[in-house]
Parts: C-alpha cells; structure tokens; sequence
C-alpha cells in the first residue's frame, strides 16, 4: 500500500483505482450525505453562536433581564449554547454511525480489495 | 484583605515545589517507560497511531485547556463577571467546526501535519514551506501565552516580584518541557496530557463543590454573594458589557474576538495534529466527542471557580495580587483549603503550562522537520530516522525560544495572547484546510494567497493595534504608532484570508482532477490512511 505522500508525482493517463471509486454510486451518496448533514448544520450552530455573541455585546438590558433569582437570560443564551453543542456532538455521532460508517466501509473494502489484487 | 495577602506571602514556598516536584517526577518515569517504544518517525510525531479515541479526546483536552483557560478565564469571570463567561463558549463551540468538518478528513489524508493534507494535490515544496510558517507562528503566539502565564504564576506561589528569579523559574520549566519532547515524542508528551487533564478537571471538579457547597448548591446565591462582595458596582457581573460594553469600538472589537475564537480551534496545529495519534477517522471523531464533553463540563466548572474567587476572595484583592487577573483560582483554592490546596491547584496550574508547551514544542518540531526539512530542503529524499533527529534539535531551539520569549512578555495577558494566536489560526490555517479539504477547484495559488495572506494582515493589524502601542494596557505604553482600532484583527482577517484563497484560486489555472478524486475518495471513506503500528 503507498503512502498518502505522493503529492505532486508525475500525472498519469489511465483511469486509476481512485477515479473508479470517485464516480461510484456508492461514493456519491456518502458524499451527498456527508454534506447534507454537515454543511446545514454548521450553518445552524454557527448563526446560533453569532447570534448569542451579537445579543451579549449589543442587548445588555435584554440579556441582562433576571428569570429567577440571580439568573438572567444571558446566563440561560449561554448555558443553551453548551447544551446545543453537546446536543449536535451526539446527532452527528448517531448520524455517522448509521449513515456514513457502513457505506464508507464497504467502498474501502473494495478499494483495499482492487489494489491489492492489481499488486499481486 | 490584608490577611489574604499575607496569605499569599504566608503560602508555602517549600510545599509548592515540592508538590510540582512530585508531579515532575512521576510524569518524567511515564514519560520513560513510553519512550521505550519509540523509534519510527511515525513513533515520534504520532505516538505510532496507537492511541485509542477516549484517551486521546482526554490529552486533546490536556492540550486545550491550557493555562489561559484555567487561570485566565476564571480570573475574568471574577473581574468582569459575564464577559469571561463569553471567551469559553467561544472556545467550546469552536469544537463543532473540528467535529463536523475537519478531524475526520483530515486524519484520513494527512500524516503527520498540516502540511501533508495540503501537499496532497497541490505542490510540494510551497504549500509545505507555507504550512510550515503558520504552524510555527501560531505555535509561537502560543508558546508565548503559556511562558508569560507561568511567570505570573511563580509571582503568586513563592512571592518573587523580582524578574531574574522569575525568569529563573521560566527557564527550569522550558527545560523540564523540552526533557519530554525529547525522552518521550508525542507518546510520551501525549501521556503528560492525559495525566494534566484528569489532575486539572478533578481538581476544578474539587473545587466547585466544596464553592457551590458553601452557598447551598444554589448557583443564585453565589451570584447573589459575588455581587455584594464586588460594592458599588457589583451588579454588572452579571450581564455581559462590563468588559466589551464600553463603545462602539469595543463592542466590535469583541465581535471580532467571538468569530475569532469559534474559528480558531479548527485550525490549531496541535490540536489538528493529535487526530494522527488514534488509528482510524472513527476513532479521531471519538477523541473528539470526549474533548467537547471534557472541555464543556470544565468550562461549567470554570463559571463556578470564577464567580466563587469573586464571592470569596473579591475582584479588588485579585487585581492586587501578584499575578493580577490570573492568580484568581489559586487565591479562591487558599481561600477554601490554605496552603496544601493552594500548593495542589498551583502545581496543577504548572502541570498545564508544562503539558501545553510540550504539546506545541513537539507540532513546532515536527512540521518543521517533516515539511520544512525532509520535503523542502531534502525534497523527500531523507531517512525517517534524521527526519526525527532534525525534529529532535527543532524542538531544543524551539524550547530556548519559548524561554527567551516566556521572560520577554512576563506580565502579558495570558487569555489576550492566546487570542491572537486563535486569530492567526483561524486566518492563515483555517480557510486552507477547509478548501483543500471541500472545494475541488482549489489550488496552490489560492493556498499560497491565502496563508501568506492571512499571516500578513494578521499580523500587521496587530502590530498597529491598540493592543501593542499607545494604550495604559498595551505592551508598548510610551509610543503611539495604532491606526487599527480593534485589539483582535479576526473581524477583517479572517474573511480576508478566505477572499484571498478564492482569488488566488480562480487567476490560477492548475488543477490536478486526478489527484482531488483520490483525495477525495480517501478522505471520505479512509481508504489507504496510515494505520496503527503495532509493537
């Protein structure tokens, strides 16, 4: 098995074992559920986190409003910021484990599989 | 307040080496015994792939929670209530970039750096010699924040204000660092890690009881008693603005800080390179879910230490002690439990310093050997084994360097420096790893603009910042040579650097289709990845 650290060899014409994988069915819905999950999710978290940064700097007197006793919804904004982290570690856990996992398996099965045959 | 200080002065010298001491010698015996087994590059730079997710998730979160995070972040919250609170969301959330986009792939395509995932379809020598700079920047920015913060530390434990005894006590924790690096590689420093984070999270753990304890387990009281001890003013602790709220500038300029710190993890060479160290992209996703649930409940727990040193020891007090902002946890542990928790918190608070910098000396040393060294200079044509000597004398100057500059920038805001060097992260290093790793386009060209462009501007809005001239807090006071009016350049950098890597991209016409198809591939499915060595 080569290394990854061939970057930059000499191109060569003939469709290799890569290019095979790359066009599969199989590869194209791992990568289309890869970025479905990922991509909308980053955009989620991230707009969540920018809007919690911009309320904390810009809405002093509304994240300062106290809900009970000492605890004002800046500190709840903040306390739901670590729970909505934890919450999209474990969706994307479960998520890979279902969804991405087996498929990729299988496509580095065959992949192991050809080259060690094309080697033999 | 009298009776604190000369607690602090009261504080045992003796007991607080000794107690470091104890550490020192226990992790120098680990260290020993895994040194044993390493003797391929892939031994020295990645702990030859063998560590399982679970412990390397906890040494990630040895390596991040560093000093800034601990004495920093709950010496702000003490000071200025709510805004401290903010640096560590910013930190924790930052961890969902890691998770959903980078770890995975880039352990699957990568060997050792940074620069291995970028060379992969792109050229060779001049993506690796840029990696190669923004890895050792960032690493110094960072180094940087951990020596400056010790310093402020030795100030606190044995009193010592005078600079020579203080650069005394810099320079025997560099050397203690660079004995790690050298003895044990990454398996040896990542056992350090894991040793610091589970001494550092059960004594925060320790000490947020016995705070939350002392008011009942009612988290509104202990606000309640935070405010009070705080006098006139003591209200503002707890809703955000008492530290960024003051104009429009600083407003913004936290703005800045907050895109900076959720883009900065992702692109942090020593955390990017501890996804080498487990053997599959599964188990780099583990080590990942452990870290985020490590660092989360830790930073819960910093919320408590920060607002109970405020309760309990009282900004005023904080900010006179030797060490300022960052002496806030060691003085609430004297507060709680005298001198031996004191000596016990201390010494983990230099088991961090310690830990961090080992951890950012052995990334240094290797991105500087395996890219500058092997790929560069020797273009590939070089045994693993000098490949390893080279890193092993990249880490002695790295050391001294870290020492030199520990001594120079004493006094420093720890959890400031450590911003920046998130800012440089997130400018230079992330937009690349992002588009190698997504954009089939991508070139060197846009590699190249985008990390040499990124360094620059970054760095330049630095220099010319508030932060290092013309302000009481800058690091030069006497002159005014500012024009950039924001402390944290990510705000403009950060988008720059992305811009950059875009144009960069699309004025130049390579394109390798092939090789983007393999790494894609690889990168998806973990086909042909390095795997475990087994011993």
């Amino acid at each position: 098995m080569s290394t990854t650290d061939t970057g930059g060899g000499p191109p060569d014409t003939s469709e290799t074992i890569w290019e095979r994988a790359h066009e599969s069915t199989e590869f194209r819905e791992l990568r289309s559920r890869l970025r479905q999950f990922v991509f909308p999710m980053t955009a989620v978290f991230l707009l969540w986190y920018l809007l919690y940064v911009l309320l904390a700097d810009y809405a002093h007197g509304f994240m300062s409003t106290k809900v009970f006793g000492n605890i004002n919804i800046g500190l709840i904004f903040g306390l739901l910021q670590f729970v909505s982290t934890f919450v999209i570690t474990g969706l994307y856990v479960r998520y890979a484990n279902r969804k991405l996992d087996p498929i990729a398996e299988k496509i580095r099965e065959d992949i192991e599989g050809e080259s060690a045959k094309e080697q033999a | 307040m009298t009776n604190i200080a000369a607690g602090v002065e009261g504080s045992n010298p003796l007991l607080n080496i000794l107690i470091f001491a104890a550490f020192v010698v226990i992790t120098l015996v680990i260290v020993f015994r895994a040194s044993r087994n390493t003797k391929t590059a892939s031994d020295y730079y990645a702990a030859g792939r063998a560590f399982t997710g679970p412990q390397n998730g906890i040494a990630i979160s040895g390596d991040y929670l560093s000093a800034a995070s601990f004495l920093g972040i709950a010496g702000a919250i003490a000071i200025n209530g709510y805004d401290g609170f903010l640096y560590s969301i910013g930190f924790l959330v930052a961890w969902l970039v890691a998770l959903l986009l980078v770890a995975e792939l880039l352990r699957n395509t990568g060997k050792f750096t940074m620069g291995d995932v970028l060379a992969f379809r792109m050229k060779q020598r001049p993506v690796r010699a840029a990696a190669a700079t923004s890895t050792l920047i960032v690493s110094f920015f960072y180094l940087l924040a951990q020596m400056a913060g010790a310093g402020g530390l030795v100030a606190l434990l044995l009193g010592v204000e005078g600079g020579g005894a203080q650069a005394l006590v810099i320079a025997v924790v560099g050397i203690i660092m660079i004995a790690y690096v050298l003895i044990g590689g990454m398996k040896g420093t990542t056992w350090v890690q894991i040793i610091k984070a589970a001494l550092l999270i059960v004594g925060a753990l320790v000490i947020t009881l016995w705070v939350l304890g002392k008011y009942n387990f009612n988290f509104s009281s202990l606000l309640q008693a935070a405010v009070d001890k705080a006098g006139k003013a003591g209200e503002t602790l707890l809703g955000p603005g008492k530290q960024y709220g003051a104009t429009g500038t600083s407003k913004l300029d936290f703005f800045s800080l907050g895109i900076a710190l959720v883009l900065g993890t992702a692109g942090l060479p020593h955390v990017l390179m501890r996804f080498y160290t487990v053997p599959t992209a599964r188990d780099a996703r583990r080590s990942v879910v452990w870290a985020i649930v490590l660092i989360g409940v830790f930073y819960l727990f910093t919320l408590v230490l920060g607002y109970g040193a405020g309760a309990l020891v009282g900004p005023d007090v904080i900010k006179k002690a030797p060490g300022g902002v960052n002496s806030a946890a060691p003085l609430l542990a004297l507060e709680l439990g005298g001198p031996v928790l004191l000596g016990l918190i201390s010494a983990v608070a230099f088991a961090t310093i310690l830990a961090v910098v080992a951890g950012l000396t052995i990334t240094a040393s290797a991105s500087f050997a395996h890219d500058v060294y092997a790929n560069v200079v020797k273009r590939g044509k070089t045994s693993p084994d000098s490949e390893v000597k080279v890193a092993r004398i990249t880490a002695v100057v790295i050391g001294a360097l870290a020492i030199g500059g520990g001594i120079l920038a004493n006094g420093q805001n720890v959890a400031f420096l450590v911003a920046l060097a998130f800012a440089v992260a997130a400018s230079a290093n992330l937009p690349t790893i992002l588009y190698s790793l997504f954009w089939k386009r991508f070139n060197t060209q846009g590699a190249l603009w985008s990390i040499y462009g990124g360094l620059a501007i970054t760095i330049v809005l630095i220099v010319f910042s508030p932060a290092v001239s013309g302000k009481s807090t800058s690091m030069i006071k006497t002159v005014d040579f500012a024009w950039f009016p924001l402390s944290n350049p990510g705000l403009v950098s950060i988008p720059a650097a992305f811009f950059l890597g875009w144009l960069g991209t699309v004025l130049s016409k390579e394109h390798n289709a092939k090789k983007y198809a393999e790494m894609e591939v690889r990168s998806l499915t973990g086909a042909g990845a390095e795997k475990a060595v087994s011993h």
